[in-house]
């Protein structure tokens, strides 16, 4: 019997590929992982802290869209996690770690632009996609980032599109302010606003001029003194740059220090129509105005959305929530959608399907949701909001007004 | 240069706040005033005071400023409480151990206060949250205004309570000669206990006060700690006018460095004052030169 023997010679090329036939075959389980079984998002949002009354309202966004999905015909398994960054950036860059190392396909939230800064640079590090529902500082997507996609308006997009409905009011009302003095809070989101501010304003052919600018502390805990010195330029209009505490902070220290201009108008930022404002300052809440992105009350969706809110939150209002719960529910339609495309949840199939996003039917008023090469979408328009006997209001344009605008808002003293 | 009636209605909110801001250093410097023991859980357990105001009020209806004086018998109870059966072993202790045992009790408030009422910041606004009283030019907020005067009338209080009462002397007798205390048969351990008790109360009072001007977060301790300090060191470490006095001028100064300079880099200036009184005068604007 002869002793058969087969040497074996392996080339450098097949040694190659080889380890790469192994590689994959250890990859395999991670990769089989990453498709199979539902769609994990993680949702990082400001639960506590300065911002928590926001969070909480974007939260209740989160609450409502399984159902809303389901009926909207994504009926794929989607599973939500909630998680709470405290209204500090580097909390939320941590919470951002943790949830992808827990294994989830998506981001998304938070509600901030230092916290969005930080888990973008996560998610490109980590190659998961990240849906912003709310943030503005432009930067977040002028980055290159591949994973980071943005469903709201930047700064410059916010303070333009915002600034241009100003003229509107005053053309409607027959008064026009000659001068305005702007308080805006010095945090990241409030420096993007004032830079835009000050790129757009000379170029926007405003009537009235900025004769002060004025920045405070984001946890200022008084607001006496800068209300003193906006009081003290003599300004027609007092703009503001403001989050919520400091939203209530700054018209309860006007009612004190019976400053009465002839408005309060917003280009854009939070705070002043948020339910909390609205519950807190009661009548001195009144015919304030917000320029910016809200929900179209005729569209189908905000439809749905009062429905499901109504049957989840049966004491809450929503229009003091609608902006934020709006959307936070977009973002999450946003991943939903993308999912359903991408038929997978690998984090590069889901950011080539996020890519190619056209999603006709939303809450907010504007365009198709869609993203630029950027991964930003443009689409989202303005509307002048008032509110009206603790009632965030769409007052113009006419074609979705629900009200009539008031300018000059009324005095303290005259609120009844 | 702003206009005369714009810094005198900047500087009048300013003296206001800083009364509030001095009754919470009175306490800080009567406790070390007298047991030469640095409470370093100050600002923490004037946060305590704080969440009690606001929990008084909310479950109660219990305008703070009534509210105040329950607070401040509880904070009483608590200081004697701690200083009897905690801080007193540590009295002739080297100062890091001591300063490592009430850094602990910071911490364990401030965990304390964040189970049961989370990190969210709560306030209290009540009927007269919206209220000022307008003299002349000037233009006073009324939340202010109560707070300050509650702040100056617990004060007057504690002056009295110290020069005049048999218990008062006692422990300024401590405070001036411990050795010459013990000699004469006075219950030194008790005294400093019962002072212990009068600084938490006066922490106590200013917390129920200072919730009607600013929200509470339980993460808002140290800093409170941190600005006691700078206003017990340039009033004077140990000297209760010079705290009422270091308070008056740290709020005046923030709230003229906000004016004339810009508003969020105002407690800059606080910093700034503390870093002159220690190269001119390193006891303190009242205090006694240390021989």
């Amino acid at each position: 019997m002869s002793k058969v023997t087969t040497k074996i010679t392996v080339s450098r090329r097949q040694l190659l590929a080889g380890a790469a036939a192994a590689g994959s075959f250890l990859a395999a389980p991670a990769i089989v992982r990453a498709q199979g079984g539902p769609l994990k998002i993680g949702v990082i949002l400001p639960l506590s802290g300065v911002q928590a009354g926001i969070g909480q309202s974007c939260k209740r966004g989160v609450d409502i869209a399984p159902a809303l999905l389901k009926q909207l015909g994504y009926t794929q398994p989607i599973e939500l996690t909630t998680v709470d960054f405290e209204t500090n950036p580097d909390v939320a860059r941590a919470r951002a770690e943790k949830l992808i190392a827990d294994g989830v396909h998506m981001l998304a939230g938070p509600f901030d632009s230092g916290a969005a800064a930080a888990i973008a640079q996560v998610a490109e590090q980590k190659g998961v996609p990240f849906m912003i529902n709310i943030a503005a500082a432009p930067q977040i997507t002028e980055q290159g980032y591949k994973f980071t996609f943005r469903n709201f308006q930047t700064a410059p997009q916010i303070i333009s599109r915002g600034l241009a409905l100003f003229p509107q009011v005053f053309a409607a009302t027959g008064k026009t302010p000659k001068s305005a003095v702007l308080m805006h809070i010095n945090d990241t989101f409030g420096q993007a606003n004032k830079r835009a501010i000050d790129a757009i304003f000379p170029k926007a052919n405003m009537p009235f001029k900025i004769l002060d600018s004025i920045a405070y502390d984001p946890a200022a805990k008084d607001l006496s003194v800068e209300v003193a010195k906006a009081k003290a330029t003599g300004a027609d209009l007092l703009m503001t740059v403001t989050r919520l505490n400091d939203a209530i902070l700054l018209v309860r220290e006007m009612v004190k220090q019976r400053w009465e201009p002839m408005g309060i108008m917003s280009p854009g930022a939070p705070g002043l129509y948020e339910q909390q404002f609205l519950d807190t300052m009661g009548k001195y809440g009144d015919e304030i105005i917000t320029t910016i992105p809200w929900a179209n009350p005729k569209a189908d969706m905000t439809k749905m959305v009062e429905a499901e809110f109504k049957k989840v939150y049966p004491k809450d209002k929503l229009p003091g929530h609608i902006f934020n719960i709006g959307f936070t529910f977009e973002a999450l339609l946003v991943c939903a959608d993308a999912h359903k495309r991408a038929g997978s949840t690998n984090g590069q199939a889901l950011a080539d399907a996020m890519r190619k996003t056209k999603i006709e039917k939303r809450v907010m008023v504007g365009g198709p949701i869609e993203f630029d090469e950027k991964g930003q979408c443009n689409t989202i328009a303005s509307v002048v909001l008032q509110n009206k006997k603790g009632v965030p209001t769409v007052v113009l344009p006419k074609e979705a007004s629900a009200g009539n605008v008031v300018f000059p808002m009324p005095g303290w003293g005259k609120r009844g | 240069m702003p206009p005369i009636d714009l810094i005198l209605n900047v500087a009048v909110g300013g003296i206001l706040t800083g009364l509030v801001y001095g009754l919470m250093a009175l306490g800080l410097s009567v406790i070390f005033g007298v047991i030469r023991v640095v409470n370093f859980a100050h600002g923490e357990m004037m946060t305590v005071a704080m969440f009690l105001a606001f929990s008084a009020f909310t479950a109660f209806g219990i305008d703070p400023l009534l509210s105040l004086i329950p607070i401040a018998a509880l904070l009483f109870a608590f200081g004697y409480a701690m200083q009897a059966g905690l801080i007193n072993d540590f009295v002739n202790k080297p100062e890091h151990t001591q300063f490592i045992l009430l850094v602990a009790v910071a911490i364990i408030l401030v965990n304390v206060l964040l189970m049961i009422f989370g990190p969210d910041a709560r306030g209290v606004q009540t009927d007269y949250s919206f209220d000022s009283f307008e003299v002349g030019k000037l233009i006073i907020d009324a939340t202010k205004a109560y707070a300050a005067l509650a702040a100056v009338l617990v004060a007057v209080v504690l002056f009295a309570f110290f020069r005049f009462t048999l218990i008062g002397q006692a422990i300024r007798a401590c405070a001036d000669n411990y050795t010459g205390a013990l000699v004469v048969g006075l219950d030194v351990k008790r005294l400093y206990a019962l002072t212990f008790g009068i600084g938490a109360a006066c922490v106590g009072a200013a917390g129920a006060v200072l919730v009607l001007i600013t929200d509470v977060t339980p993460a808002l301790g140290p800093s409170y700690t941190l600005q006691a300090f700078i206003i017990v060191i340039i009033g004077g470490l140990g000297s209760m006018p010079g705290a009422l006095l270091g308070g008056v001028l740290i709020g005046l100064t923030e709230a003229l460095a906000g004016l004339f300079f810009t508003p969020s880099a105002k407690s800059m200036f606080a910093v700034a004052a503390l870093v002159l009184v220690l190269l001119l005068r390193p006891q303190g604007i009242m205090g006694k030169r240390q021989r």
